[in-house]
């Protein structure tokens, strides 16, 4: 195919936020008529090139070129009116508004006195529906509609801002097998129409279905663009994982104790969590391992009270317990430093000092009343312990950088002297050195026989820091690897959905052998 | 040393603005007109303000955790009018401002359950309440104010000079119960962890719902003492007490540096409101502005201590008024 068929062009696109490089050189080309496939990993940097193809966000450097022409400083707006379209897993319609009024959204022109052409308006509605052979009422409620059918409504509207380029990110995340055929019709439809199309997804196996290319993400860098007859399943995830352990991991093997938390057939019908049996001892680290939306996080605010489990039974050192909030979770010896500690780990506006007492003031008090001098005196131990870089102990957390909130996240939680400690992305967006800082001390609390489960979308830091992987996909844990059978590749393999009743059987006796 | 400093400007930082303002308004006063501080004009500023200053901290405690109560003058008439009849019933005095604030807390355990429990937005809560408890108290009493109270009400018979000292001393007693137990109590550090961010705090093992309620139950209850104290100060019980009481709360914790959105403000910062807000209206008198201005300043102290707090809070957070704040909100 020749040149002046490419309808996108992104070249040698970096980004970085606060210091963590979201983007590297990541180049992708989107031909006229062409469905183009974007996969790697979580954190590859599949979402920021998106942003910045849609204008969300604005790149430090590299070239956004559409239809031959150069773009500075791409807006939503001017991305929309450019014809660029983004359609995601999860429709973002007007759901008390009509069918029709939400296409009209951002294309009509008012009238006069801004009147509107309700004619006009259910005609058009009815046009680019029939174009993509949806069969929806332009007058019905958006939120009536169910998920596929919001999501047709979405890429008509794409189309009615006349779309040369339609993303979609991971469109059939959530849709059933008929519902997946049916946006694949329309996908071929609109490629036949010659729009240009990304289409991004987990589900490796329906790409060859439908995209003509494929473009590999690693590290925000574009590793590969092949044509999607030419690469298979395993050759993909070889190229999304194909690296070397980087870090050096200060994993040392600690004698496994006592079983401290086991999970058996929980789940969490709220959440989404199903069916979930683990076992984790003192001294071991656990991995949880699995896509964004496996359900992790969901497991562990499940295990933390914040979504109590409705079905399965929870046992905390051999007794079934039932924990209905953090504070009966923290009653029994766990921890949870959630993700995203820049919003709920850390109370931002609070001193170091009264951070890390607030989860055991009852260590700090003595008849009620706080005792400052104590206050102080821990605060500064487990600071120093950590490696807290502060002023001072009565610094605002708000001052401190990602790493070193991360620590007094952490250091709140050492004062509770845990016995169970789950960790959610514990270094994520922070940088090198505080990441292996809080590596080593994860080494340290196992060999305390402190029993550590952690989830990271960091394959690396999963392979490298646990001793059993459990790898989670669709609320379930679909296999637990043992570090030395663990590689990259299978890992990813049972994230992406490769079910074997084998691994299915190892999870749910909970102690893999060793 | 600079790390101690750097608390205590943590801690106050905000309360200098309105202290600031507070010695201005008292030295241009001093300058213009010193008889504003005669004893007698003095004595009836604090007695004047005493109530106030009750309500305005539970107000504070309120404040703190991110939540409102815009009740608080329905339930002052709730209680004033109880006061009365409990009196009249035949209820000792002395124990008429303790069951008085039992009523209160009575009150605002109702709150208490609908936002902290429930989960209720507040301003639609306590602007319900409002109405409610007005309008309950409207048909009740069909107007009629509560006469013919027992001799020993007013003053609590013990005339004007010992019952002033109570009514100023025991909202001043309270006001130093409460700083205290708000810096030394977990109670009061739960308080302001709820108020910074309520997830946060649930997830170090806080029950945010508990800790608004029980701001909300507080809150009522120092609402009941405030309306005893008040009430003994005439012989006979209004049924319309406290109108307008929600606004001069609010307005003096919010000028007080304590932040709308929760977390930040102390019991000294809703004093100097309280003081600045209640001086006001009487400094302009002697000063010889008409008093007509006086809602209409103190509407411009209020809405001054609000920029004034967002403006901080862009500088704290983006290190400038301008310039990178922008960029970040884009």
């Amino acid at each position: 195919m020749d040149d002046s068929a490419v309808v996108l062009r992104a070249t040698d696109v970096t980004k970085a936020y606060a210091g963590v490089q979201a983007l590297r050189r990541a180049s992708l080309e989107v031909r006229a008529g062409e469905v183009h496939a974007l996969v790697g990993e979580n954190g590859a940097g599949k979402s920021t090139l998106i942003k910045i193809l849609t204008g969300a966000v604005q790149p430090d450097s590299g070239e956004i070129a559409l239809g031959g022409e150069t773009l500075q400083r791409l807006t939503p707006s001017a991305a929309k009116a450019l014809g660029i379209a983004a359609i995601y897993q999860q429709p973002a319609l007007f759901g008390e508004l009509t069918v029709a009024e939400n296409i009209a959204l951002g294309l009509e022109r008012a009238g006069r006195w801004g009147r509107v052409d309700w004619r006009a308006r259910r005609e058009r509605a009815r046009t680019l529906l029939a174009r993509i052979g949806a069969r929806i009422d332009p007058d019905a409620e958006a939120a009536e509609l169910s998920m596929p059918q919001q999501q047709l409504v979405e890429i008509a509207r794409a189309l009615g801002a006349d779309a040369r380029v339609l993303i979609l990110d991971e469109p059939t995340a959530s849709l059933s097998k008929e519902d997946t055929d049916n946006l694949f019709r329309v996908v071929r439809e609109l490629r036949g129409q010659g729009v240009g199309m990304i289409y991004i997804s987990h589900r490796l196996e329906e790409l060859p279905l439908i995209a003509d290319r494929v473009t590999v993400l690693r590290d925000g860098t574009t590793i590969a663009t092949r044509a999607m007859a030419e690469v298979d399943r395993e050759q993909l995830i070889q190229l999304m994982v194909g690296r070397e352990l980087s870090a050096v991991f200060p994993k040392r093997t600690v004698p496994l104790g006592d079983t401290v938390l086991e999970l058996r057939h929980v789940g969490c019908s709220a959440s989404g969590v199903r069916d979930v049996s683990l076992a984790v001892h003192a001294g071991e680290i656990v991995g949880l391992s699995g896509l964004v939306g496996a359900g992790r996080s969901e497991l562990a605010r499940i295990i933390f009270g914040l979504t109590p489990a409705d079905s399965g039974e929870i046992l905390v050192r051999g007794r079934t317990v039932r924990i209905a909030s953090p504070r009966e979770a923290i009653a029994q010896g766990i921890a949870y430093v959630p993700e995203d500690r820049r919003r709920h780990g850390v109370v931002l506006e609070m001193p170091v000092s009264e951070n890390v007492t607030l989860a055991a003031l009852g260590t700090i008090s003595r008849f009620g009343a706080l005792d400052f001098r104590r206050e102080r005196e821990l605060a500064s131990e487990y600071a120093t312990r950590l490696g807290v870089k502060t002023a001072s102990i009565r610094s605002l957390v708000a001052t401190l950088s990602g790493g070193n909130q991360q620590k007094v996240a952490l250091g709140r939680w050492l004062l509770t002297k845990p016995t169970l400690l789950i960790l959610d992305e514990p270094t994520q967006g922070i940088d090198v050195g505080a990441k292996s800082e809080i590596h080593s001390l994860m080494g340290q609390l196992a060999e305390e026989g402190v029993a550590i489960l952690m989830i990271s979308s960091e394959l690396p830091e999963i392979l490298g820091m646990s001793d059993r992987i459990a790898v989670m996909q669709g609320g379930t844990i679909v296999g637990v690897l043992d570090r030395a059978e663990a590689t990259p590749e299978r890992v990813l393999a049972r994230a992406l959905g490769e079910r074997t009743s084998e691994f299915a059987a190892l999870a749910a006796t909970g102690a893999a052998p060793r | 040393m600079t790390a101690a400093r750097r608390g205590w400007l943590a801690r106050h930082g905000r309360e200098l603005p309105p202290a600031a303002a507070l010695a201005a308004v008292l030295a241009g006063v001093l300058l213009v007109a010193p008889s504003f501080f005669g004893a007698e004009n003095l004595r009836d500023l604090a007695i004047n303000n005493a109530p106030v200053l009750l309500v305005a901290l539970g107000m504070t405690l309120v404040i703190l955790t991110g939540e409102i109560d815009i009740s608080v003058g329905s339930m002052f008439a709730v209680c004033s009018v109880a006061a009365g009849l409990l009196a009249k019933a035949g209820l000792p005095i002395a124990l008429v401002p303790i069951a008085v604030a039992v009523v209160g807390l009575a009150l605002g355990t109702v709150n208490g359950v609908l936002v902290g429990t429930l989960g209720l937005p507040s301003i639609i809560v306590t602007l319900a309440m409002l109405v409610a408890w007005r309008d309950a108290l409207r048909w009740a009493t069909q107007g009629a104010w509560v006469q013919d109270l027992p001799a020993d009400f007013q003053w609590f018979g013990i005339g004007p000079a010992a019952a002033q000292v109570i009514i100023v001393g025991v909202p001043l007693l309270v006001l130093a119960a409460t700083g205290w137990a708000l810096r030394n109590l977990q109670i009061g550090r739960r308080l302001y962890a709820v108020g910074s961010d309520d997830e946060a705090a649930r997830l170090a093992g806080i029950e945010p719902r508990r800790v608004v309620f029980g701001a909300f139950a507080a809150t009522g209850a120092l609402v009941g003492l405030a309306a005893s104290l008040n009430a003994v100060r005439f012989a006979a019980v209004p049924s319309n007490a406290g109108l307008g009481l929600e606004l001069q709360a609010v307005a003096a914790v919010v000028v007080g540096g304590a932040a709308i959105t929760g977390g930040r403000g102390t019991v000294t910062g809703t004093l100097i409101g309280v003081l600045l807000l209640g001086t006001i209206g009487t400094a302009m008198t002697y000063v010889g502005i008409s008093p007509y201005w006086a809602k209409a300043i103190q509407g411009l102290i209020i809405l001054a201590a609000l920029v004034a707090d967002a403006a901080l809070a862009r500088i704290e957070r983006h290190g400038g008024l301008l310039g990178r704040g922008a960029v970040a909100a884009r």
